[in-house]
């Protein structure tokens, strides 16, 4: 009984932490922001799976042409598929209101998901997807629960289902350990699928700020300037305090 | 010829304006002690930063709404379709963390050399007021991102005034503008930032120059370089701010310039220290996160406010720990200035607060626990205690003679 009531309580301090997501502790995945490539097969599942519903409102077709190499033309045609110009920002085409009556919430604006979650909380995340069929769309997340979204994903991962392990160490690690096997293979294998989240990510990590790969390569000759100026004040600031004594 | 062009502007500058009058007085012929060390930097780099919040801050103003409904996403159009306006913005937000670190190591070179003594109280006091404007003014900025640390923040922090007794409700209201953080909130806070709260930050800062230039500066040995003159009035261990201090300060400014610029370029969130994670989604009033905590240079007296059961006794203990340092020139009694001549009774009292200090800064960032709140409450007992006991250890501190001249 003491057991018991000592999960009940941990449960109830762990709440919180659960129901931020972000909290919940990931395993880390390294992503490369300067590999273009990566960056447009990001783009394209990103265009082709998420962004009918999600917008990424602060950025523009065309900055994201320039930035990842791809032609203007191409980015219409295979990138944009709506009526939206080049120049325009990244709506989706659902509404909001929409979004609140079908799912129960809108689906969020993704310009700053990574800056707000984290790179590994997406990569998690969208690996994260298992059959649960208490759940309205039959899909939970293991970082996410009862996340509001279904597995837009699932064509290409296929389904996973949990394996119930009643042992106190699965039940203490909150899904990331849990054990999952796959009862509906996807177009993909996992690895395949894997590698894929990891453009997404990366994409995402590109949308949530264009200009990082900028402001470390300027940050670098900013501090050689800074260096050369530091070693000219402190040869005249020598020379002047000779005679200081 | 140029030079003779230049002198004739001079004079007849000078004949309508004390133009080279103020340059002898408070630069060329400005006699600051000979000894100053690393601790002395930070007066000039809080001028620079200053500097570089007026500037950045204007450019800022050019592309920033201040409204509930575009304000997020004019930061995010600064930060995207702005050219440079990233660079602003990170510049922006890193100098405001920035300007706390060298104001507390400021502070800091203030107490260990006692610069706050006869007959510098004034001087400190004007600093202590410019501290209290930009915890305001830093306050203030921080809800014009309007993301939910933003929003909830000053939901928070505006909420305490709600203690003071009789007015403390209809006062939250005045601050406000409405009964919740709204567009009202965001509109005249703007304003306070931009405007009125510069405004007093810079006369203040002018005030402050002008105080220190009557009084002198004081120095890493405590002793007053003015009792010893030389036949032609000049302090026998002062040099010239200019050119002696003028180029030494450009090399701790290239040294600062490093540290800032390793930030703003390669770490501009600083780990979610600096612009928090979940700063980057909008302000929701119907949404309160888990966790609340204000930016790190409030955290030490947000420890205190937390710590204390009771919300009215919570605020006055914070008000008491950001407004003791006011006190410290009456409180110290000290026969010296300086802590190379204190005794071991003042540098234990001196490094238990700043133990203290960085304990409560630690905690107050972090969410609550029983554990937590009970070393908070300890902490903030050895930090109080370094104000009220001092007037008592400070007298009975075996201290060392001050020497006659710097050393």
């Amino acid at each position: 009984m003491k057991t018991i009531m000592g999960h009940f309580f941990g449960l109830f301090f762990l709440l919180p932490a659960i129901v931020m997501g972000s909290e919940v502790k990931v395993p880390h995945v390294a992503i490369n922001l300067g590999n273009q490539v990566v960056l447009q097969k990001g783009a394209r599942t990103f265009h082709n799976y998420c962004a009918g519903c999600h917008s990424v409102q602060y950025m523009r077709y065309n900055r994201v042409a320039r930035d990842l190499g791809i032609p203007e033309k191409i980015m219409k045609e295979e990138l944009i598929f709506s009526s939206a110009r080049v120049v325009d920002t990244m709506s989706s085409a659902m509404h909001a209101d929409d979004g609140k009556k079908w799912f129960g919430m809108p689906a969020p604006d993704l310009s700053l998901i990574a800056r707000q979650r984290g790179t590994d909380w997406l990569y998690a995340y969208l690996t994260g997807f298992y059959l649960d069929e208490s759940k309205p769309f039959g899909i939970n997340n293991t970082v996410f629960p009862n996340v509001s979204m279904p597995h837009v994903l699932a064509p290409l991962q296929g389904l996973l289902e949990p394996v119930h392990d009643d042992s106190e160490e699965s039940a203490n690690h909150h899904g990331a350990s849990a054990n999952f096997k796959m009862v509906k293979p996807g177009l993909m294998t996992p690895e395949e699928y894997n590698q894929t989240v990891k453009e997404i990510v990366t994409y995402l990590a590109y949308l949530g700020e264009p200009t990082k790969l900028l402001r470390i390569s300027l940050g670098i000759k900013v501090l050689v300037v800074i260096f050369i100026f530091g070693v000219l004040f402190y040869a005249l600031k020598q020379e002047f305090w000779k005679d200081v004594h | 010829m140029i030079s003779e062009i230049l002198q004739r502007s001079i004079n007849w500058i000078d004949v309508r304006f004390p133009v080279t009058k103020l340059w002898k007085d408070q630069v060329a012929e400005y006699y600051a002690p000979k000894n100053f060390n690393f601790w002395y930097y930070f007066g000039s780099l809080a001028m620079l930063v200053f500097a570089n919040q007026v500037i950045t801050g204007i450019f800022l103003t050019m592309s920033y709404k201040p409204s509930a409904a575009e304000a997020f996403g004019s930061v995010e159009y600064i930060m995207r379709d702005v050219p440079w306006g990233w660079l602003i913005r990170y510049m922006h937000s890193t100098g405001a963390s920035a300007f706390f670190v060298v104001i507390y190591l400021h502070m800091f070179r203030g107490i260990i050399y006692g610069s706050y003594r006869k007959p510098r109280e004034l001087l400190w006091l004007i600093g202590m007021a410019i501290y209290a404007a930009l915890m305001a003014e830093a306050f203030l900025g921080y809800l014009l991102p309007w993301g939910q640390m933003s929003y909830w923040g000053a939901q928070v922090i505006i909420s305490l005034f709600g203690a003071i007794p009789f007015i403390g409700e209809d006062l939250t209201i005045w601050i406000r503008g409405d009964y919740v953080v709204s567009d009202v909130t965001l509109n005249r806070f703007f304003a306070l930032h931009v405007i009125a709260l510069p405004f007093v930050l810079a006369g203040l800062v002018v005030a402050h120059l002008m105080a220190l230039h009557e009084v002198g500066s004081n120095n890493p040995d405590g002793i007053e370089i003015k009792d010893n003159k030389g036949p032609d009035g000049i302090p026998l261990d002062g040099i010239p701010f200019h050119p002696y201090y003028t180029v030494k300060d450009m090399v701790g400014v290239m040294a600062f310039l490093a540290i800032a610029a390793v930030v703003v370029f390669f770490m501009p969130s600083l780990g979610g220290y600096l612009l928090e994670h979940n700063n980057f989604k909008p302000a929701d009033p119907m949404v309160t996160p888990t966790h609340i905590a204000p930016l790190w240079y409030f955290t030490p007296f947000y420890a205190i406010l937390r710590a204390i059961p009771h919300k009215l006794l919570g605020v006055m203990g914070m008000g008491l720990s950001v407004g003791l340092f006011a006190l410290l020139p009456w409180l110290d009694r000290g026969a010296v200035k300086s802590i190379r001549y204190r005794g071991w009774i003042y540098k234990l009292f001196l490094s238990v607060f700043v133990v203290c200090f960085i304990g409560l800064g630690y905690l107050g960032m972090q969410p609550p626990t029983p554990v937590s709140t009970m070393v908070t409450r300890i902490l903030a007992v050895g930090y109080f205690g370094f104000f009220i006991l001092m007037p008592i250890y400070t007298r009975i501190d075996p201290t060392k003679p001050e020497p006659e001249r710097l050393t």
